[in-house]
């Protein structure tokens, strides 16, 4: 019970900020509602019993990458943006499609895969401990293999921010 | 419902639900209030022996040795007009000083300070977020430091939003230079953490102590071998972190008046303040849990004394590093901004990836 009042409040919140984050027309308003969203993704995942990936995703993407969206959009002091009049392919075919592409998805879910169930405090499977032996044992290889992608990435970035400076 | 409840709560079934919440309110209350008491003394300390420091006697007037002046500040940033320049943001700016002290004050709350502590039937763990299990064994969250960096890395929003949202040149400069250096240390913060992770295995921060009881020789500054790196990068990053001298180049006076709090006055600026110094016990209670043993010491007497000296052992720690940081502020002069992103990219960032490399071939060794 406490638990779905709790996961209802934290889903809330996370759909109320995503539709936010659409309607704002100042992008920092929109930046501040997708901090929103991915606060309440962290508490979901908390509800599920995945404890790590819960305070990683605090710490990466509210508290490192939306720092530097809210910095970047500081930097450049974006002011509102305007309204276009949305185009009708869009309300046409997106919405219907929208709509169709979620209610597979919920469907899938809800007759393939059982219940997450609740956990208790105490007695959460997604462990640090877990999540080290499933990335370093379990999954070594495409773990390794994203780290070496993530650093490619990074590599070039550098390049291409160099470039303009020579 | 209630069993439900209690089961969430991580609680055992002889404690009952009432009693678990009138603990945590208790354990909440005062340390809350010793908290807010340390900060507005740190202040009180930092003028007294800053002004000593350059031959000044301090704040003396209000009360013996101008004990009182804490509390004549307060009164006087409750009693002055709070004033809110036109052309701000209004939501964000209100906004802004909640945000700052409330991630300032929120990460007090996982700090273990103390083993357990029992008064009657009742034993619990000094720990706002410490709860007994069935076998009066305390437990603690698994991932206590993780829920401590990301409370600290949300403590940038307070301060971004506060430059940004006041439409004021100093204010944003402020902010920006404030939310670029914090970024940039946090990495070195977290990095040099790891070699301590790996020596203790675990994130949880009462483990951790509890794996660092006994002589100084088992404190993880000596023990890791190496981790007296680990502690000198730390010791940086948090002075960076916290926007102290020699990095508090946010609020330098010379050039951006006050940073990001220059439009803010009364109570709203009084928030900024307490964050701060907030933050900053913060830090020297992660220092002293992660490096310095927490509450190792020792205890002896009558059960009182020992139930309440391992909590002097830790404030002591607590304190040396305030003084530490108050020492830093009257000796060092304010760094260059060049200089600062230097010294944390290049020089702290490889340093305790380093340190990071040569505690994992020790622990492997070992192993």
């Amino acid at each position: 019970m406490s638990h779905l009042i709790l996961f209802l409040i934290f889903a809330a919140l996370c759909v109320g900020g995503a539709i936010n984050l659409l309607v704002q027309r100042h992008p920092i308003n929109s930046a501040l509602s997708l901090v929103l969203v991915t606060g309440s993704l962290a508490l979901i995942y908390l509800l599920l019993g995945a404890e790590f990936v819960a305070a990683i995703q605090i710490i990466i993407y509210a508290g490192a990458v939306m720092v530097l969206f809210i910095f970047v959009i500081m930097l450049l002091n974006a002011g509102a943006e305007e309204e276009t009049k949305g185009s009708r392919v869009a309300i046409l075919l997106g919405v219907p499609g929208l709509i169709l592409g979620l209610s597979t998805a919920t469907w899938v879910l809800a007759t393939r895969y059982p219940g997450p169930g609740s956990v208790i405090i105490g007695q959460l499977h997604g462990t640090a401990p877990g999540m080290g032996r499933l990335l370093f044992r379990d999954f070594l290889l495409p773990f390794e293999v994203t780290s070496v992608l993530i650093l490619i990435a990074i590599m070039g970035a550098v390049v291409l921010a160099r470039r303009g400076s020579d | 419902m209630l069993r439900e409840a209690s089961l969430l709560l991580g609680m055992h079934d002889s404690m009952n639900v009432g009693m678990f919440l009138l603990v945590a309110i208790i354990k909440i209350a005062i340390t809350v209030g010793v908290l807010l008491t340390i900060v507005a003394y740190s202040v009180w300390l930092e003028r007294k022996v800053v002004g000593h420091m350059q031959n000044r006697w301090g704040p003396t007037r209000v009360g013996p040795f101008g004990l009182l002046q804490p509390l004549a500040d307060g009164i006087k940033f409750i009693l002055k007009e709070d004033l809110t320049p036109p052309y701000v943001n209004r939501t964000l700016f209100i906004l802004a000083p909640m945000l700052a002290l409330v991630m300032a004050l929120t990460s007090i709350a996982l700090v273990p300070i103390g083993p357990n502590i029992t008064i009657g039937s009742v034993t619990t763990p000094i720990q706002i977020t410490g709860v007994e299990t069935a076998n009066n064994q305390p437990a603690d969250i698994g991932i206590g430091l993780l829920i401590i960096l990301g409370v600290t890395s949300l403590g940038v929003y307070g301060i971004a939003l506060a430059g940004w949202s006041s439409n004021s040149k100093y204010s944003l400069l402020g902010a920006l230079r404030a939310s670029a250096q914090m970024i940039s240390y946090e990495v070195a913060l977290g990095l040099s953490l790891v070699g301590v992770l790996m020596v203790s295995g675990s994130f949880s921060l009462r483990t951790i102590v509890e794996r660092q009881l006994g002589s100084p020789w088992h404190w993880n500054i000596f023990n890791g071998g190496w981790q007296i790196v680990a502690f000198f990068i730390y010791l940086m990053a948090a002075f960076a972190e916290t926007n102290r001298i020699p990095f508090d180049l946010a609020e330098a006076e010379t050039e951006l008046v006050a940073g990001y709090h220059t439009e803010y006055s009364s109570m709203k600026f009084a928030m900024f303040f307490m964050a701060e110094y907030a933050n900053m016990v913060t830090v020297a209670c992660l220092a002293s849990v992660m490096f310095l043993g927490g509450w190792s010491g020792p205890v002896f007497g009558p059960p009182i004394l020992q139930s309440l000296l391992p909590i002097l052992w830790f404030l002591a720690r607590v304190f040396c590093f305030i003084f530490l940081y108050i020492w830093v502020r009257g000796t060092l002069p304010r760094f260059r901004y060049d200089q600062l992103m230097g010294f944390g990219w290049k020089f702290l960032l490889p340093l305790s990836i380093a340190n990071i490399l040569v505690t994992g071939l020790i622990v492997a060794l070992r192993a």
